[in-house]
């Protein structure tokens, strides 16, 4: 018995000396924190601006904000000689105050130059058709009638004139073409790239206002709910989030 | 020289080994008991919220069920937290508003008690006052209205009662009471009320086939421009047909009740109550934060005709100008068959969640 005492008290000393000799060793990985940030053009957006802060789009509306929940998927770093490494499977942003959801951590990511950050709106065709317990949880179903999976996006508010606002719910998933016809509606988003080191933080913005107005200008007058089976309102949705992502401060 | 130190370090920790080895603990050890997750919840949902510090046992789960229907809580040795939430109605009462122990009517309805470790949040109370379920269950017994007693009453009766402490100590090792520990054992039977065996259920399990009426009703559900239930109230793929978020669903255009504008203090939550499941709606009559409707039809006539602006109300409320959705009667019939279908009676006669 006390042999064997003697030998573990042996092996936890080499360990121990193992140690010391590994902290001269050059650290490789570090973390890449990427946090999600709103904007209406340059003015920041936080939950503290829901129900309170007016904007107005190209259409003139005066709208105030009361939710904004994305879903993103395949985040992926890519490096020059065309290897990537992917971060993470799917990320559902939430704005909102108490259960927001907008910085992620990820360790373990390689100290390097990478030449672009891309990440899919959405779920692609594949992913869309998973089983994700997450996402269920946050109940983010989209209706089997219109497609099923899963909602890329539930962007709520009201716009009109105080006392006479109408509510709009800009929910965007798959698209429906007519019934039991469906066409994939994610989009994939490429951003620039970036240097890590031992402890990265990057932003994504996230610019509000480029769903109402590039390229389709939109009108909340004609637009405002029922979109989710609405196929032009979908594609439109689709063709304006094009321009919403930019890659924002790196640190 | 480091090394020897080391070496001498561990030779001392191996030394205090063999002490302790020498000790008798007399602790006692409770037993622990895993939560049955139905299979739809294990496949399709997030795990339950089981805090580290109170982990699920056999006596703990007793004790929290002895102690749930016992009047030794309240002030005056008449009611229990069954008084007002009984197995019968899915752990509900069907009073509008419930009487305390002084006959004081409280001010909102009482909320039906199962799947509640799957609130991910942990904001209980129509308003989301407390969090987490042992917070939430140390707030009936001293409030004036409902069980109008201390803690420090109820505890000195628990102290002297003749079986008490030998069941707290089975169940968290001390003979010595307290608040926490009720809470912490009422948690644990609570977090056994799981309720998953309604015909909505079993049809997603194959097992029986629901009526054309109730499927027509689930479409009305999952319909953005007919029902739109569905972004508050689950799916089929969210057994617990609740988001457990805070919406103003339109009932009044000035408000008696703030609801969660009174915790956050912020006036853009003014109106907003946390929504309830849609399971056991046959059982929980009636309906609403305040208990306004005695019957589902006049939920479903509200949501399709009587909703009212304010200026908190939910954008997912739709056409408010005209009160709402406009569905057919049709529909209706449809839409009520298929919110009964999510009813779970097994659950209201569960041998293991009637007074022991």
């Amino acid at each position: 018995m006390k042999s064997l005492k003697l030998i573990v008290a042996f092996t936890l000393l080499f360990l121990l000396t193992g140690c010391e000799e590994n902290e001269e060793n050059t650290i490789t990985h570090g973390s890449l924190t990427i946090n999600f940030s709103h904007y209406w053009d340059a003015e920041k957006i936080t939950s503290a601006d829901f129900n309170a802060t007016t904007y107005t789009n190209e259409s003139n509306n005066i709208l105030t904000i009361s939710q904004l929940r994305y879903l993103i998927s395949n985040i992926t770093l890519h490096k020059p000689d065309g290897s990537s490494i992917e971060l993470l499977d799917h990320y559902l942003v939430n704005l909102e105050g108490l259960s927001s959801n907008t910085s992620i951590t990820i360790s373990g990511t390689a100290i390097d130059t990478y030449s672009s950050l891309s990440f899919t709106f959405g779920f692609n065709e594949t992913d869309n058709v998973e089983n994700y317990i997450d996402l269920n949880s946050a109940s983010w179903n989209w209706p089997e009638m219109l497609g099923g999976g899963y909602h890329f996006m539930q962007f709520e508010g009201k716009y009109g004139a105080t006392g006479t606002e109408n509510p709009f719910a800009y929910h965007m998933g798959t698209a429906r073409v007519s019934t039991g016809v469906f066409e994939s509606n994610h989009f994939d988003v490429s951003l620039e790239g970036f240097s890590t080191n031992e402890n990265t933080t990057i932003e994504i913005k996230m610019n509000l206002e480029q769903w109402f107005e590039n390229p389709n200008t939109w009108d909340l007058n004609t637009y405002n709910t029922n979109l989710m089976s609405d196929y032009n309102a979908q594609k439109m949705m689709q063709q304006n989030g094009a321009s919403v992502f930019s890659l924002g401060e790196i640190n | 020289m480091k090394n020897l130190i080391n070496l001498i370090c561990l030779a001392l920790l191996f030394s205090s080994c063999n002490e302790s080895e020498i000790e008798t603990y007399t602790q006692h050890v409770p037993t622990p008991l895993a939560l049955e997750i139905p299979p739809l919840f294990a496949d399709n949902i997030l795990p339950p919220v089981i805090p580290i510090n109170n982990p699920q046992t056999v006596e703990g789960v007793a004790l929290g069920r002895k102690l749930f229907f016992d009047t030794i809580l309240s002030g005056d040795n008449t009611q229990s937290c069954a008084s007002c939430h009984s197995p019968e109605t899915a752990f509900s009462d069907s009073n509008q508003f419930s009487t305390g122990i002084d006959g004081s009517l409280g001010g909102r309805n009482s909320m039906p008690i199962f799947n509640l470790a799957w609130n991910y949040d942990e904001n209980f109370f129509w308003d989301g006052r407390t969090f987490s379920l042992e917070s939430q269950a140390l707030q009936p017994v001293i409030n004036p209205i409902e069980m109008h007693n201390t803690w420090v009453l109820a505890v000195a009766d628990l102290q002297n009662d003749t079986q008490y402490p030998n069941l707290f100590f089975e169940a968290f090792g001390t003979t010595t009471i307290d608040s926490v520990l009720v809470a912490k054992a009422i948690a644990q039977f609570e977090r056994t009320l799981i309720s998953a065996n309604s015909r909505f259920d079993k049809h997603l399990l194959g097992e029986i086939t629901l009526t054309t009426s109730e499927l027509n009703g689930f479409n009305i559900f999952m319909d953005e421009s007919k029902g739109d239930c569905f972004h508050c109230h689950g799916n089929a793929n969210n057994p617990l047909w609740t988001d457990n978020k805070f919406h103003n669903n339109g009932l009044d255009a000035i408000f008696t009740d703030y609801g969660l504008g009174y915790i956050t203090g912020d006036p853009a939550d003014n109106g907003k109550f946390r929504s309830p499941s849609l399971r056991n709606l046959q059982f929980t009559a009636p309906y609403m934060h305040d208990g306004r409707f005695n019957t589902l039809e006049e939920v479903i006539n509200h949501y399709s005709e009587g909703l009212v602006n304010s200026p908190t109300i939910d954008p997912l409320m739709k056409n408010v100008d005209d009160g709402g959705v406009q569905l057919s009667n049709s529909e209706k019939i449809d839409l009520k068959a298929f919110l009964l279908s999510l009813s779970d009676e097994e659950f209201t006669t569960n041998p293991n969640f009637q007074a022991p």
